[in-house]
């Protein structure tokens, strides 16, 4: 089936299966492989994306039920100019990411955070990254990460 | 997962409509189902996606005071819209999954599919609220028929629960962290006429009524009631997250955690 949606302002379509995950749109039709497929079973949020501004586990939501959305993933965040927006530029000051795999989904989810809760307590941080899974267990330093994006002190964090 | 085919229709009519052919099936959030389909451990011909129709989403408080929830309303939105109207239900469709499933999942799916661990049949159950569908409305108490099974027919449709709202209630939900699904979950709700008490995570019957405890929080609503009473642990789920005992014992944890949230 015919689907179109906007991606990252950018008007696409394609043709589907009914089965076509939207990670799978993404990733294989789009070839934006920015968003990652890590569990596959909804689990790992290393595909989250952005889907009418809710985050949302793309691996785990058909592509036809985006037909029509508004999408955004990981290839959005940069600026127009292609630097870092201010989450990404806060996960690479703070090492907030040790092999990367997770990173988009992590920063996606906290994108979604930021925009729901513009100062979130540490709690409320780790609280929200209940669905991000990190193998390499590097949470301390993504949620100080997140602390600096929102405009917050990082020294304070429970970890050190 | 196997081929199928996808509609999304506008109305519950066309809705009725497409799931009337073989082996179609309804697609709430998605959130169970489609892992489920990537196990392979359904097939069906059709899934029919209720996200499109715009009078199944939504929270709304009805004249007599009750709060309507559509089918396919997402948990976020439950737990944001109801905060007011009904509280305690807001709080538990907070705390389900995490926040990109609650962005996806719904009400009417959860309730459809009656997991035996899932929070949303325990606030239901324990609300004494009413699954409207496309045909009937069904008393809670009729509805969940055991684990993964319920009083829905072949191709109905849950376009919305509605719930009367308690004096008080509280969800008590023992997390089991890594599925984010209750290992044991209570929902108390006291109403004028009496109070009840829904358990979910805990029986290989699905949720349940406890009904002694209603009995003696009946007579008397504080933590002691329960004294000396406790579930029969024979029914409880035993898996590698805990025994048949513990379960049965959390049952009785859950419950007074719940009981002096309301006082």
């Amino acid at each position: 089936m015919k689907i179109s949606m906007t991606v990252n302002g950018k008007a696409v379509s394609g043709d589907v299966e009914g089965r076509t995950l939207l990670s799978g749109f993404l990733r294989d039709h789009l070839s934006l492989t920015g968003t990652h497929v890590g569990c596959d079973t909804a689990q790992c949020g290393a595909c989250v994306v952005h889907v009418n501004g809710e985050a949302v586990k793309s691996c785990n939501m058909l592509a036809a039920e985006a037909d029509g959305a508004d999408v955004g993933t990981i290839e959005g965040q940069a600026t127009a100019d292609g630097s870092l927006n201010v989450i990404q530029q806060a996960f690479q000051d703070h090492h907030g990411l040790q092999c990367g795999f997770c990173t988009p989904g992590m920063v996606m989810s906290a994108a979604a955070l930021l925009k729901e809760n513009p100062r979130p307590s540490e709690a409320e941080i780790r609280k929200y990254l209940e669905g991000n899974l990190c193998r390499c267990t590097g949470y301390h330093n993504i949620v100080k990460a997140i602390m600096a994006a929102s405009g917050q002190d990082v020294g304070s964090i429970a970890a050190e | 997962m196997y081929s199928f085919e996808f509609e999304k229709p506008s109305t519950i009519a066309d809705a009725v409509a497409a799931l009337a052919t073989e082996e179609a099936q309804a697609l709430g959030g998605g959130q169970t189902l489609i892992p489920t389909l990537k196990q392979r451990l359904a097939a069906p011909s059709k899934l029919v996606s209720m996200s499109g129709i715009p009078e199944m989403h939504g929270v709304c408080v009805e004249d007599d005071g009750s709060v309507s929830i559509g089918g396919a309303t997402s948990h976020a939105t439950v737990a944001r819209e109801a905060a007011g109207s009904y509280s305690a239900l807001a709080a538990l469709a907070g705390q389900i999954g995490d926040p990109a499933v609650r962005n996806r999942g719904t009400i009417g799916g959860s309730v459809a599919n009656n997991d035996p661990a899932a929070c949303y049949p325990a606030g239901v159950l324990g609300s004494g609220a009413t699954v409207v569908t496309n045909t009937r409305q069904i008393a809670a108490d009729d509805f969940f028929q055991g684990m993964f099974a319920t009083s829905l027919d072949e191709g109905e449709i849950i376009t919305s629960i509605r719930f009367p709202v308690p004096q008080a209630a509280s969800y008590q939900k023992f997390l089991q962290p890594a599925s984010r699904f209750a290992l044991v979950g209570v929902y108390l709700a006291r109403f004028a006429g009496g109070v009840r008490v829904a358990v979910t995570g805990a029986s290989e019957d699905g949720v349940f009524r406890w009904s002694e405890a209603e009995q003696a929080l009946n007579k008397e609503f504080r933590s002691d009631a329960l004294t000396g009473l406790r579930v029969n642990p024979a029914n409880m789920i035993a898996d590698l997250h805990g025994s048949k005992e513990y379960r049965a014992h959390l049952v009785s944890v859950m419950t007074k955690r719940a009981i002096e949230a309301c006082i």
